[in-house]
């Protein structure tokens, strides 16, 4: 006893921290797969990709998908409806970001995007709201002809999935 | 607990009582001594063991009927409306009961702050009581999801992204606790496995409640603290369980009064369309009971300060011992605390009204008034007047100023000493 109380690290310390160290680990290897077990699975990773076709939709109107359980609005805007999103200056914008930014180049009047609102997750109305684009009735939310968010409480634009045109009337979401 | 050592009579009964003293325990709850002078405000704790024992009985009939998937739970619950026997009253006890549920722990917490319930040496049992509240509202909305109607699946949405409000990982947490990419499938059932689950975590924390409450003793109308068992008490049985008895009558009818002839006046009549995640309803409101706390979310025009000042606004409930400085538990002898308690109902009630309205106009301006005052009372309002107060005198004894007919203020203790 009395050599060991002068040693200032006796091997009852080293088993203790090597036995708490290993146990934490093998703690946090059982509880990771508990937690795992909750993120999306196989199946709901496997719906990852829509492909629409675009061919029946007028300039002006839009059209609403689902797509991962999301609706996403696929909007045809017309000349005015184009100029009119990038007529507005980038300082009123609270998530500033160019309308040129939100489309496809050549496809400027493609606007493709999560038809969820920014605040909390409900469906805006199209064709409403102060700035001609999009409200929503959840909290008063006002989007624009870019899908930005103008006034209210959402704090950023809808957003843009990831998309392409596999051809002239055929887009692929995801 | 003063009481002395129990024994029992029989043979059988010491012979048991020695290796697990489940008689010693009964013993010690029928006669456990309580003030003599508790009103019918202190009868709804008894009514709220009873709701949440409905809930639970009603519960596991309802999930022999229920299918937790996203295609057959509208449909089940349709089911056990029409083709189960008796499944209407079932469910419509089941959902009201909800209700009932949080009317009467509202009136238990309102309680509980007039009288001072939650001061020294009662904190735990107010800390354990939140934890309760707490996890009633996680039960309540989870099941208001479980019908896959509009209003679950849309409120089940704003909820869920209130979590998106947290910077940096919001959305992954949000995805996580989803189990898809939108409330979903994998939603629906992880919903109702812990719905199924909680109100066995409350029976758990009910017990340590009355475990914690049993060693002061209760609070009482006069808020002093009192010898057990002395001429102040009586014992539990039969003297409080005839009155909780008598009190849980009466509530019974106002809870049968809502499940046979007004049974969806609480709900919302969205909720008997079927989940579509295209479409959100005009106007999402929450069940009547979340609310205040809706309202408080709605009046910051930013999304993370809302979600905080929301959460805030319940947590600052667990520091409330500690907020409220005065020295006199009870509202009876603290002239200046009474009346802002009851300005703090009217301002619940106000924020619950504009709650259920569109967050615009008047309506705005009231949730952001209401907001300021709540916060207000419980940093401001609490700690300043428990120092200014002059509280009136309180007196020795519970049967002092019953048995002379009205106080006698020269055997009061004076309110600066300590009680």
């Amino acid at each position: 006893m009395d050599k060991s109380e002068k040693k200032t690290t006796t091997r009852r310390d080293f088993l203790f921290t090597t036995s708490y160290t290993v146990g934490a680990v093998g703690l946090g290897a059982v509880i990771w797969p508990l937690i795992d077990q909750m993120n999306p699975d196989k199946a709901q990773k496997a719906l990852a990709t829509t492909e629409v076709d675009i061919s029946q939709i007028e300039p002006g109107k839009s059209i609403t998908v689902l797509w991962r359980g999301k609706p996403v609005f696929l909007k045809r805007r017309t000349q005015e409806e184009i100029l009119e999103a990038r007529s507005v200056s980038l300082n009123d914008l609270p998530h500033p970001e160019k309308d040129e930014e939100r489309v496809k180049s050549g496809k400027d009047e493609w606007l493709v995007m999560l038809g969820v609102c920014t605040h909390l997750g409900c469906v805006p109305l199209s064709n409403k709201g102060d700035y001609k684009g999009w409200f929503c009735p959840c909290h008063g939310s006002h989007y624009d002809l870019s899908g930005r968010i103008r006034k209210g409480p959402a704090p950023k634009n809808m957003e843009i999935p990831k998309y392409e045109f596999v051809d002239a009337n055929t887009i692929k979401i995801g | 607990m003063s009481e002395q050592e129990y024994v029992p009579k029989s043979k059988a009964g010491k012979w048991f009582n020695d290796r697990l003293p489940l008689l010693s325990l009964a013993s010690h709850l029928t006669d456990y001594p309580t003030p003599k002078n508790l009103n019918y405000w202190w009868t709804f704790g008894g009514i709220l063991t009873f709701c949440l024992l409905t809930q639970i009985i009603t519960g596991i009939v309802l999930a022999m009927h229920y299918v937790a998937h996203a295609d057959l739970a509208f449909a089940s619950v349709e089911h056990i409306m029409r083709d189960v026997n008796y499944g209407w009253l079932i469910r419509y006890i089941h959902s009201n009961g909800a209700s009932m549920f949080f009317l009467a722990v509202y009136i238990h917490i309102f309680r509980s702050l007039f009288y001072g319930s939650y001061k020294s040496p009662r904190e735990i049992i107010w800390i354990i009581g939140l934890m309760i509240y707490l996890l009633m509202m996680a039960a309540a909305f989870m099941g208001y999801v479980l019908p896959w109607g509009q209003m679950s699946f849309w409120g089940a949405t704003v909820i869920t992204n209130l979590f998106s409000a947290i910077p940096l990982v919001g959305d992954s947490i949000t995805t996580w606790l989803w189990g898809a990419y939108s409330v979903d499938n994998p939603t629906l059932t992880r919903f109702f496995s812990l719905h199924y689950l909680i109100p066995f975590l409350i029976l758990g924390l009910v017990v340590l409640h009355i475990w914690a409450l049993h060693v002061p003793g209760n609070n009482n109308p006069v808020g002093i603290d009192i010898k057990k068992p002395s001429k102040d008490t009586v014992p539990f049985h039969p003297y409080i369980t005839i009155k909780d008895a008598f009190a849980l009558l009466l509530f019974m009818i106002i809870f049968a009064g809502f499940v046979f002839f007004a049974p969806n006046v609480l709900g919302h009549s969205d909720n008997y369309i079927q989940a579509n995640p295209m479409v959100t309803p005009a106007h999402i409101v929450p069940e009547w009971y979340l609310l205040p706390f809706y309202a408080i979310l709605r009046s910051v025009p930013d999304k993370l300060g809302g979600v905080i000042l929301m959460f805030g606004a319940i947590f600052i409930l667990f520091v409330l011992p500690w907020l409220d400085t005065s020295k006199v538990r009870s509202a009876v002898f603290r002239p200046i605390y009474r009346q802002f308690f009851w300005i703090l109902i009217v301002d619940v009630l106000v924020l619950g009204y504009v709650g259920a309205m569109p967050a615009e106009g008047i309506y705005l301006v009231l949730a952001r008034v209401g907001t300021v005052y709540y916060f207000l009372h419980f940093i401001v309002i609490l700690p300043v007047v428990g120092y200014l107060e002059k509280t009136e005198p309180v007196p020795l004894s519970i049967s002092d100023p019953v048995l002379t007919g009205s106080a006698d203020y020269s055997m009061a203790k004076k309110d600066n000493e300590k009680i």
